[in-house]
């Protein structure tokens, strides 16, 4: 008890001086008028000071100047799920939306085309070529299992631009990678469910065992663990590498999350697809806390009748970054496209709505502030 | 005349009460069903897809005769999938590692794929003549550490390479490729496409003119008169498995030697399901099979064609149910018509050679057996 009241003590000095300093850097939020102390009254955990928020990089996306997209014909080629999965195809959706609706971009001039399960590389190919040869230009991949289709057939239609979300493609010149860094987006909610966790005890989710998902769960663990350095994590994943079911299936993802409520965890994060939905209703009926992914998904309306239960989700802006896309190439200016869609580049972050981190947002903000200014360094792989 | 409508009526009258049915549910959903079968027919002229077709139904007839050898001798082998996928990542990890001259390279990555293939059919095999276990649980189960294996063989600690978010095992040096049959811009055919044919031809011999071959379709068809006959039922089980997973073991090979080169994560899975489809349209036929095969890689195809012309591609996936389902019954229907036939046939020669008039009961009788 007396170890409680120390920590409560300690993270109050912390929030105190971080306020006075946040209050300087851009903050939105009017928690500096709650009291320190009732700041965050959940947390089990015994916290490690906060750092001290570096002035943040402002970080506005030359939003400048209208550009018209009208003449563009832009070709999409979705990964497995297509427009309406709920998930990172229908935020590559989105952006060509906005595109359509702030550009001018003509929806008769889009063409969207969608992988099916389990179907041959010669597949890819072909759907590329489709749209290469249809005179669609931008091109725009979404998904790495796209890389060996699109380095074969960027290379047959030089006069092409194609964009690819989620990986580079070597010695393509006119291939621009769209690449995030999840881990430090699921940095920041690490630290948020350490935070926000009764028993000092939480959960990840993943959906199937690969790299890219293992980013999250690295980025989420070290996050939770500058946080509070004795919280302690489970991690699973639904399904091992190459059955990729594991993005598919809400009722194993019921399961698996249930698993680790049972086990101690009170606040799960969820980097699985459309299992997640199961690991909301997992956390819902279990009355605890859970984390959503890719999109800001307590406004989400498939996962609606749980959202009370989010407290936060690991946005990664592909919207924006094929939007951003689109819109550079609309201005024949690709260098305008961030390298790599980071925290700098808001290409990762978390989201506020329903209002139930707000009391933290300035400690999330100053961890921000540190990795952008390269004082904290996430790691991409799980520490074993 | 009658032996081809029997064998050809059924899948025909199969093709088009699915066509039928696709139409409707296009007319139901809004779409042309007149440019979704242009588009379908005329894909064929476009591109690589030619090529791809015969690549893809290479890779389904392999899977295809390896279900139907275990049909023949009423196996029912569903581990064709595990069984593929362990002798794929096996057979890729041994060719990323080796280093030996041309030719022989691609030679022992076949090997090692088959016998892997084959080791991994054994243990239902075994499981099955030991102890009774019934093949299609042992195998549905194996299928699913079969996932974990190749998940397992492919991590980056492990026998795995990692680049950018994919892994995969070590690509497979030129030595040990197989080269294809290209067709400048339209495609390049998989030189394993010779090799399932063969093995298609084989499969034929192998049936209809060795010893080996009688016995399974004895045991097949009659358990008890082989046994009877001196045939060695567990032998045969054992064999009859072997043989399927042997060819299991063979079907990632056209695309892991003639394209992919390594075996990762987003490496293609499901065609030992599709292996079943393909053997029960072509009736364990190596002909029938080949058509199912193609046919089966066409539709397939069609998915492409149809997204690009804005009909919904899971069209597709329906017309390959139905053809399938329709094809069983066709085939029934067609196997009872010509049998109450046959028996109304006998029936009025014996009642000619008995002098007696033809019993309508006996011919309605053996109409409903």
């Amino acid at each position: 008890m007396r170890r409680r009241m120390r920590g409560v003590a300690v993270v109050a000095v912390a929030l105190t001086s971080a306020l006075s300093l946040a209050a300087c850097a851009k903050d939105s939020g009017n928690s500096s008028n709650n009291n320190n102390a009732s700041g965050n009254p959940s947390s089990g955990c015994k916290l490690a000071d906060k750092p001290a928020a570096a002035p943040a990089g402002s970080t506005s996306a030359d939003a400048g100047g209208k550009v018209d997209g009208s003449a563009l014909k832009i070709g999409l080629a979705y990964d497995i799920g297509g427009r309406g999965d709920g998930s990172f195809n229908d935020a590559a959706a989105a952006g060509l939306d906005k595109a359509i609706s702030d550009m001018g971009v003509k929806k008769d001039n889009t063409k969207e085309l969608t992988a099916s399960a389990n179907e041959s590389p010669a597949d890819k190919e072909t759907r590329l070529r489709q749209l290469a040869t249809g005179g669609y230009n931008p091109v725009i991949t979404v998904g790495f299992a796209y890389a060996d289709a699109l380095k074969k057939v960027a290379a047959e239609f030089p006069g092409t631009k194609f964009a690819i979300v989620d990986a580079t493609v070597d010695g393509a010149a006119n291939v621009t990678p769209l690449t995030f860094t999840e881990e430090q987006g699921s940095f920041l909610v690490g630290v948020a469910a350490a935070y926000k966790s009764k028993g000092c005890h939480i959960g990840f989710v993943g959906g199937v065992d690969v790299p890219l998902i293992q980013k999250f769960q690295a980025g989420f663990a070290q996050g939770a663990k500058a946080a509070a350095p004795d919280i302690k994590i489970e991690s699973k994943y639904i399904s091992p590498a190459g059955d990729f079911s594991g993005f598919q299936d809400p009722n194993k993802g019921n399961v698996v999350t249930k698993g680790e409520l049972d086990a101690g965890a009170d606040v799960v994060y969820q980097a699985a697809g459309k299992s997640g939905e199961g690991v909301f209703a997992a956390a819902k009926a279990a009355n605890k806390l859970a984390i959503g992914v890719d999109s800001d998904q307590y406004n989400q309306p498939t996962v609606a009748a749980n959202k009370d239960v989010i407290i936060t989700s690991m946005v990664k802006r592909v919207d924006v970054a094929v939007y951003d896309f689109i819109r550079a190439f609309a201005k024949n200016d690709l260098t305008t496209v961030p390298k790599v869609f980071d925290l700098k580049a808001d290409g990762v972050g978390y989201a506020t709505s329903g209002g139930k981190i707000d009391d933290i947002k300035d400690v999330l903000e100053a961890y921000k502030a540190q990795i952008v200014a390269g004082k904290i360094t996430v790691s991409a792989t799980p520490t074993k | 005349m009658n032996l081809l409508r029997g064998k050809l009526m059924p899948p025909l009258l199969a093709i088009v009460f699915s066509a039928l049915l696709c139409s409707v549910a296009l007319v139901i959903s809004g779409s042309n069903p007149g440019t979704a079968l242009s588009a379908m027919v005329s894909q064929v002229g476009h591109g690589t897809t030619a090529v791809d077709i015969v690549n893809s139904a290479s890779v389904y007839y392999l899977a295809g005769l390896a279900v139907a050898i275990g049909f023949k001798m009423n196996l029912f082998n569903i581990g064709v999938e595990g069984q593929f996928r362990v002798a794929a990542v096996t057979a890729a990890v041994v060719g990323g590692a080796l280093r030996l001259p041309p030719v022989l390279d691609a030679i022992v990555i076949l090997l090692v794929a088959v016998l892997t293939g084959a080791l991994y059919a054994a243990i239902p095999a075994v499981l099955k003549v030991t102890r009774g276990v019934n093949e299609v649980i042992s195998t549905i189960m194996l299928n699913a550490i079969a996932m974990g294996i190749v998940a397992y063989m492919i991590r980056p600690d492990v026998f795995g390479v990692l680049h950018g978010n994919n892994i995969s095992t070590a690509e497979i040096p030129t030595a040990g490729q197989v080269p294809g049959i290209s067709f400048g811009s339209g495609g390049t055919v998989f030189g394993l496409v010779i090799l399932a044919a063969a093995i298609g031809v084989g499969y034929w011999v192998m049936m209809n003119r060795s010893r080996f071959g009688f016995e399974l379709r004895a045991s097949g068809e009659s358990p008890t008169a082989a046994t009877a006959g001196g045939v060695n039922a567990k032998k045969m089980v054992l064999t009859a498995m072997l043989l399927s997973g042997g060819i299991a073991g063979l079907v990632a090979m056209p695309e892991l030697l003639g394209r992919d080169h390594s075996y990762g994560i987003i490496s293609p899975a499901g065609y030992g399901f599709t292996g079943i489809a393909v053997a029960l349209l072509g009736r364990n036929h190596p002909g029938g099979v080949a058509f199912g095969a193609l046919l089966w890689a066409f539709l397939d195809k069609s998915a492409l064609a149809l997204d690009n012309v804005g009909v919904p591609k899971e069209i597709v996936t329906i017309m390959q149910g139905t053809i399938v389902l329709s094809v069983v019954v066709a085939y029934e229907i067609v196997r009872r018509v010509e049998l109450a036939a046959e028996q109304r046939r006998v029936g009025r020669e014996l009642g000619n050679t008995g002098g007696t008039p033809p019993q309508p009961a006996v011919a309605s009788a053996g109409g409903e057996s």
